[in-house]
């Protein structure tokens, strides 16, 4: 069943460069009395990745959290491809074609590792396309494809982390957004995350990527934006800010 | 006792066991989810009843008819039930839940004396259920053979349901994580409404063949089965579908045994369940096949 032809991934059509496929502009989000987010504003490029650094509790998650619609904005517009997604229920925004990786891996160990990725195709019904994107999936996280019918739960942590990122694939995103997955994982496997994640930037996909390893993200990605206290403090290609003096101290753990 | 009273009690048991058992897993299945203990349970169990005695008395159905046609109906008033009273408090503290789920099994049980009225009903049932079978020289009336058999026909499409199905597959991501469960694209409210009518039809079942065992019907007939088919889910462990089996057909032996060697105290039937619930919450809370207690976030 591995052997299928390489199916169009995730790419978007080259006649929509210059609009953005994901926007933010100046989105609010509250927890209660906490003012979480106060005016986000940021843009994906289709084919981009794009970096959201900064410590915890900046609001990384929560961006993330109001663009997957599990959280409501109080304010201010999210827009993928134009269209105004803010608000919507979770599952509208999934099928409208935004995936989530999200912190903590959440895969279902109950379920089998080839369950969890088709709960991932869950809403979709072109059983065709479907296999394909398994196909797909396999081919780069190999050994899911070996422990196909384990349970999530016996998986190691790296193995998750894979599950979880191939699972939101599955739904054959537009925008895949991905919550610190590499968090808690050891070097090696840290580094096969990367090396998958830039793959599918190869392919074409569009990521939109938090992460704690500041350093990581910045060499992958082509834009970045730094986020204090609810707020983008600084933004720019990845490369500059990687040379930045203040990203290098705050973040970088540099002098 | 001698082998033929055995073989007589043992059918007894077994059937009244599976009975527990239908409307155990109901109790599960919505726990399972939504960490609800949903009290009008054991009043869809009288709906289903009702629904087969007016369906059998106004359009003269066929039992088997009668039988799949309540289940349907009562699948669409657990989905209702779900819609009208716990969806509006689905993000509300969980007391608020539960406080409704009394309020329903209370209006169920009330709307019914008005409705319906509170006089007992006579039961049609069918011929097969009345008929005895010589089984191992023992007298077996047909409803303690029929039901268990048609319990596990039931259990049997449950399980297909749950494990080779596009949906059970949901059901089963929701009750480990309803979240991650929405980030997969999946419209959750959709599918704790197919759990209620998945539950509910069986509760529906299982107060059909209740009736077709104990033949009259009145409004209150689904508090105490469903007690104790509660119970049923507690002991096997709550959440799961197997627990709920094995405690079904493990409190139904009990009772059927309790009342087989003392039948002078069988009117203490009732209270020796509700004393192996207390057992169970005291000494093992999470039952014989519950995984253990995770506080869910």
């Amino acid at each position: 069943m591995r052997n299928g032809h390489v199916t169009a991934p995730l790419a978007e059509p080259a006649s929509e460069t210059g609009a953005p496929l994901l926007e933010l502009e100046n989105v609010h989000v509250s927890y209660g009395a906490i003012h979480a987010l106060k005016g986000v504003s940021l843009r994906v490029a289709p084919g981009q990745i794009v970096t959201l650094i900064g410590a915890n509790g900046a609001g990384k998650s929560t961006t993330l959290r109001a663009i997957t619609g599990l959280v409501r904005p109080r304010a201010g517009a999210i827009r993928l491809r134009g269209q105004e997604i803010g608000g919507l229920k979770p599952h509208r925004i999934v099928q409208l074609g935004v995936a989530m990786a999200p912190e903590g891996r959440r895969i279902f160990p109950n379920l089998t590792v080839a369950e969890n990725l088709m709960m991932g195709a869950y809403h979709r019904t072109d059983a065709a396309r479907i296999a394909a994107d398994l196909d797909r999936v396999y081919r780069l996280f190999p050994r899911l494809y070996e422990r196909r019918r384990q349970s999530g739960g016996t998986l190691s942590g790296g193995e998750q982390q894979m599950l979880a990122v191939g699972r939101a694939l599955m739904s054959n995103p537009r925008i895949l957004c991905l919550d610190e997955p590499s968090l808690g994982l050891a070097p090696a496997l840290r580094q096969e995350v990367f090396r998958a994640l830039a793959q599918l930037h190869q392919e074409g996909c569009t990521l939109l990527l938090v992460e704690q390893n500041a350093r990581a993200a910045l060499k992958l990605a082509q834009y970045a934006y730094v986020l204090e206290t609810g707020r983008v403090v600084l933004e720019g290609p990845a490369h500059e800010l990687a040379e930045d003096p203040q990203v290098r101290r705050a973040y970088l753990g540099e002098g | 006792m001698s082998f033929q009273t055995f073989v007589q009690q043992f059918f007894n048991g077994v059937s009244l066991g599976s009975l527990y058992a239908l409307i155990a897993i109901g109790y599960t299945m919505v726990y399972g989810i939504l960490r609800l203990i949903n009290f009008a349970h054991g009043d869809v169990f009288m709906v289903g009843a009702y629904l087969f005695f007016y369906l059998v008395a106004l359009f003269h159905l066929p039992w088997y008819l009668a039988l799949a046609g309540a289940m349907l109906l009562a699948a669409g008033v657990g989905m209702l039930i779900d819609r009208a009273a716990y969806r509006p408090v689905r993000e509300a503290p969980r007391i608020s839940a539960l406080i409704t789920a009394v309020g329903v099994a209370f209006l169920l049980e009330n709307g019914a004396i008005v409705a319906l009225g509170a006089r007992p009903k006579a039961f049609p049932r069918p011929a097969v259920m009345t008929q005895v079978y010589q089984i191992s020289g023992a007298n077996v009336l047909g409803v303690s053979f029929w039901v268990p058999v048609l319990a596990l026909v039931l259990l049997a499409l449950l399980l297909l349901l749950v494990y080779r199905t596009k949906v059970g597959m949901a059901m089963r991501a929701v009750a480990t994580d309803m979240e991650a469960t929405r980030l997969m694209g999946v419209d959750v409210d959709r599918v704790i409404s197919y759990t209620f009518a998945v539950g509910s039809a069986l509760a529906a079942a299982g107060g059909i063949m209740w009736a077709f065992k104990y033949p009259q019907i009145q409004p209150l007939m689904g508090v105490y089965p469903g007690w104790k088919a509660f119970t049923a889910a507690v002991v096997g462990g709550i959440g799961s579908i197997a627990g709920a089996t094995l405690g079904g057909f493990l409190i139904g032996m009990v009772e059927i045994l309790f009342v087989a060697f003392f039948p002078m105290h069988s009117g203490y039937r009732d209270a020796v369940i509700f004393a192996l619930l207390i057992l169970f919450l005291l000494v093992r809370p999470t039952g014989i096949l519950g995984a253990p207690l995770k506080e869910k976030v």
